[in-house]
């Protein structure tokens, strides 16, 4: 069976509610869906921000984001999968991308929104730089990410685990 | 034989271009080899690989690590640690 998954990667603001209803049209088998919503801050390490701008790596970000939907979907019982991110300039209480997942159940749901997070974070090619009072800032990567990564590395050896 | 080299985020801002295309010297054979040959191109190249543990390279748009051999890559990409998402 093949599951619907959309992996879209837009400048333009997206409608995450809507997004997430798409999921469940049409079809009385989904049971769960979560929705992960990644938001624009006002600040960035307690300093304001006018706002961030996304870098990315066209072809190889599309790229990473449909290997992991498709590993999550080996993974997880799922019955569809939407990753949506934007580039360029981003204001304090926009959206910058999102990740719904949709389950009979929501174990799985749950579990493969958190993991396609925890990869978009460290493998997906995005960059972001923040506009701050005295100049822009590239945002420093987090250990914390990677950590959080790791632990979904299975024993059975997958690329991500030596890495 | 010519790659095209990508540089994204500060990589990018510090080499003072988003790519180029080069000829890949004779000796070169991993992407660690071919980071501290492009380090010695320059002032800019010096500064944006002065620490070549924290920049991360892709090969025809995968990840890779620097000591994966070149072989017949057409694309290659440097850029810091991601922080998307």
């Amino acid at each position: 069976m093949t599951v619907p998954s959309i992996v879209r990667l837009q400048r333009e603001p997206f409608d995450a509610a809507s997004e997430a209803r798409a999921l469940t049209r049409g079809r009385t088998d989904v049971g769960a869906v979560v929705t992960f919503t990644g938001i624009c801050r006002g600040s960035e390490a307690g300093e304001p921000i006018a706002a961030l701008t996304l870098e990315h790596y066209p072809g190889m970000a599309e790229a990473e984001i449909e290997r992991h939907v498709a590993e999550a979907v080996e993974r997880w019982p799922l019955l569809g999968v939407t990753v949506i991110h934007r580039h360029g300039r981003i204001q304090p209480g926009e959206d910058i991308m999102m990740v719904a997942t949709a389950s009979s159940h929501r174990q799985a749901a749950f579990a493969a929104a958190e993991f396609l997070m925890d990869y978009l974070k460290t493998r997906a090619p995005f960059w972001k730089q923040v506009e701050k009072a005295d100049g822009k800032i590239w945002v420093d990567a987090k250990a914390t990410d990677d950590a959080a990564a790791g632990r979904w590395a299975s024993p059975g050896g997958k690329r991500e685990a030596a890495e | 034989m010519t790659i095209k080299l990508r540089y994204f985020a500060w990589v990018r801002e510090r080499v003072g271009k988003p790519e180029e295309d080069i000829e890949l010297p004779a000796g070169i054979a991993t992407v660690a080899e071919l980071m501290a040959w492009l380090a010695s191109r320059g002032e800019e190249y010096a500064h944006a690989f002065a620490n070549p543990k924290v920049i991360r390279a892709a090969v025809d748009k995968t990840h890779v690590k620097p000591q994966t051999a070149i072989g017949a890559a057409s694309e290659i990409a440097f850029f810091p640690p991601m922080t998307g998402g």
